[in-house]
């Protein structure tokens, strides 16, 4: 789960980072009221949303009087920001962070990640700040210091001086910034962070090290144990299907096809995925409904899949290991009960129970296209939704 | 000969008194797996499907002999269920668990560093479907049927992708030795290299195949390993040509979040170490029979 640079700031803070003065406005002229009350001549009206590369898309601007404030405001709310990290979409602009404006003397990026060969947190540190990482490991690979952390005693303040050191910090800085790296991995450990990243952290001119953006993504699977993380969720930053079904318990993603797929399992549907694209069609979606999936949930996948204007075929996909192609081809045929389908379906069953399956499936009395294995199930749902787009084409044409 | 898991192997089910432990229980004994008991704290004493129940792993242990265990914890407490599989002496475990903390992963396997390589536990999973040694034993949930005996070592991140694979081998009349799921969360107790050497060392073992996806480094890491130290003919299949980046897919390690993890980089790799890769996933099979 991602959240708001302001919350991360607001996160991080709490453990000992250092930030600007700054406050959350939800419209133009709260904006400008906000700016009043931090004081100062100069500030920085930030577009909240969850995504990077918000200053070269326009999410950022500098300001020194209310009324750029309010103008600068005035072309965010309620408009879409577009930046490389969105997608052609973008995502809504409905607050925005005012924060005082400093006087910087050098940009640090800061990283802590889930390094996954170590399987360790890793802190990644490069003195090529306000660059993006994927850039400063392109064009200057040299500048970057990492640093693993056995989680046994934590990052230690022998390794924190090492990162400063090697960052190029003058030695009366060095206690400020070990401070402010452990305070980071006590945030990233304590909350069950995934990512932490301030970029730029800065050193002002009046020596003090701030952290002058943030980004935190969460580990889904540990919010049960962090209830005020969780209430950080912004939906409005979020695909509205793809949190329709992580409400329900199934893992959807959307892509820009016109074949629903519903497997089990998330290798296999992303074979699938593969498989259709191999047929000549293209998938409309990734969709794992998960070991244990109950007749409800199909039904649940019928519905998510079927609520993409764009799908004009289904693919079902299901090896049963954990749950049973009984149970499945319940919850096909319960939720082709339930929910207008007027697209092709393809189901193919293998594995637990797959006869009482095909059995269900075939007394049904439903127009559902069987097959046996992936490739013909690839098959016959491109060829199916082929057949049905000239007969909806001639339909219209004798209309 | 298989990898891990033979008729001798005992085993123990570490929350068995659940609904899905409980089906998955009844169906490895139908297989024939020597399930010798299970675990659930505040439970011992009582019985499920002829299994005895204990408190503890250590107490299992100590009556029933056993040496695998099969982790079925819901993902709060699972972390804790496999250091206490280690710390009891077992010495295979396989966790089925989805959705256990990665820093909990993290402190698994730290805490598995205070056993020395020889007596530390080996763990396969979490998030996985198990392993089989097809007509010996199932500790897992796979559907048994699907396996013929063979010559054949599996390993894959996917359980029902592994699955497929499986099902294509039994169609052309092909076996397996040993089917290993290493899960598809981020941090794993086994990566794929950890397991390639065992294949190695196995004599049953003719030919191995990898089933990767999107998303981590282990595919890469494998493929420098395959060059270096394995012999046998290597087959891999890596799920996601389709997949976008910085998405995640399902598996919460399933995400393109850097250089080289891919599926069209990884095939890029392992090919460059010589492993013959599967161009889809529908021919998994016919391409594991072309090097055997």
């Amino acid at each position: 789960m991602d959240i708001h640079e302001y919350q991360a700031k607001d996160v991080l803070a709490k453990f000992g980072v250092q930030i600007a003065p700054g406050a959350l406005a939800y419209s133009p002229e709260q904006a400008a009221y906000r700016a009043r009350e931090l004081g100062g001549d100069k500030w920085v009206v930030k577009a909240q949303v969850h995504a990077g590369g918000r200053g070269k898309a326009g999410g950022v601007k500098i300001c020194e009087t209310e009324n750029e404030i309010q103008t600068a405001c005035e072309n965010m709310f309620g408009k879409k920001l577009i930046t490389h990290q969105t997608g052609s979409e973008g995502k809504g602009i409905y607050r925005v962070y005012v924060e005082a404006a400093v006087a910087i003397d050098r940009e640090i990026y800061l990283g802590f990640v889930l390094d996954r060969s170590s399987q360790r947190v890793m802190v990644v540190a490069s003195h090529e700040g306000g660059m993006e990482i994927e850039e400063i490991s392109e064009e200057r690979p040299d500048s970057i210091v990492r640093s693993t952390v056995d989680p046994a005693v934590g990052l230690l303040d022998f390794q924190s001086r090492e990162i400063a050191f090697a960052l190029g910090l003058e030695p009366n800085m060095i206690q400020q910034m070990v401070r402010t790296l452990k305070s980071c991995y006590r945030a990233f450990t304590d909350l069950d962070a995934t990512m932490v990243e301030i970029n730029p952290l800065v050193i002002t001119s009046d020596k003090r090290i701030l952290a002058l953006d943030a980004k935190m993504t969460f580990d889904d699977n540990a919010l049960f144990r962090h209830p005020q993380i969780s209430e950080l969720r912004d939906k409005s930053q979020e695909d509205p299907r793809e949190s329709r079904a992580a409400d329900r318990g199934l893992s959807y993603v959307g892509l820009e096809g016109n074949i629903g797929c519903i497997v089990n399992g998330a290798g296999l549907a992303m074979a699938t995925m593969d498989t259709i694209k191999l047929a000549g069609g293209e998938p409309a979606n990734f969709l794992d409904i998960g070991g244990g999936a109950t007749p409800e949930r199909v039904a649940k996948a019928f519905r998510l899949v079927m609520s993409d204007q764009n799908v004009q075929a289904v693919l079902v996909n299901i090896f049963a290991g954990i749950n049973r192609c009984d149970w499945v081809a319940m919850g096909v045929v319960q939720a082709l009960k339930e929910v207008a389908v007027e697209v092709p379906v393809v189901i193919r069953l293998a594995g637990t129970n797959v006869e009482e399956g095909q059995r269900i499936l075939a007394q049904s009395g439903l127009p559902i296209i069987r097959a046996n294995t992936l490739m013909e199930a690839a098959e016959r749902v491109v060829v199916a939704w082929q057949n049905d787009l000239k007969q909806n084409t001639n339909i219209r044409i004798a209309q | 000969m298989s990898i891990f898991l033979d008729r001798d192997t005992r085993v123990l089910v570490q929350g068995i008194t659940g609904r899905m432990a409980r089906f998955h229980t009844k169906d490895m004994l139908e297989y024939g797996t020597n399930v010798v008991g299970g675990v659930v704290p505040g439970k011992g004493g009582e019985t499920v499907e002829g299994v005895p129940v204990f408190d503890t792993v250590k107490e299992a242990v100590a009556v029933t002999g056993a040496n695998a265990s099969l982790v079925f914890v819901p993902p709060p407490f699972a972390a804790d269920s496999i250091m206490e599989a280690a710390d009891a002496g077992i010495g295979y475990c396989v966790c089925i668990t989805d959705g256990i903390p990665a820093q909990d992963m993290i402190a698994v396997k730290r805490y598995m560093m205070r056993y020395s390589r020889e007596k530390r536990m080996i763990l396969t999973g979490p998030n996985c479907a198990g392993t089989i040694s097809p007509g010996k034993a199932l500790v897992g949930i796979m559907p048994g049927h699907i396996y013929l005996p063979g010559h054949v070592g599996i390993v894959g991140r996917s359980g029902t992708l592994g699955y497929e694979a499986a099902a294509q081998l039994k169609n052309l009349g092909i076996g397996v030795s040993t089917s290993v799921g290493i899960g598809g969360d981020p941090i794993n107790g086994s990566s794929f290299k950890d397991i390639l050497q065992h294949f190695e060392d196995d004599g049953d073992t003719h030919a191995i195949a990898v089933i990767g996806e999107i998303g981590g480094p282990q595919e890469a890491e494998a493929a420098q390993y395959i060059r270096e130290h394995i012999t046998k003919p290597v087959v891999a299949y890596v799920a996601g040509m389709t997949a976008p980046k910085g998405r995640t897919m399902g598996h919460a390690g399933a995400i393109i979040s850097a250089f080289g993890e891919s599926a069209s980089e990884k095939v890029e790799i392992l090919t460059a170490a010589g492993v013959t890769v599967a161009a889809n996933p529908t021919v998994m099979g016919e391409t594991i029979a072309s090097v055997l």
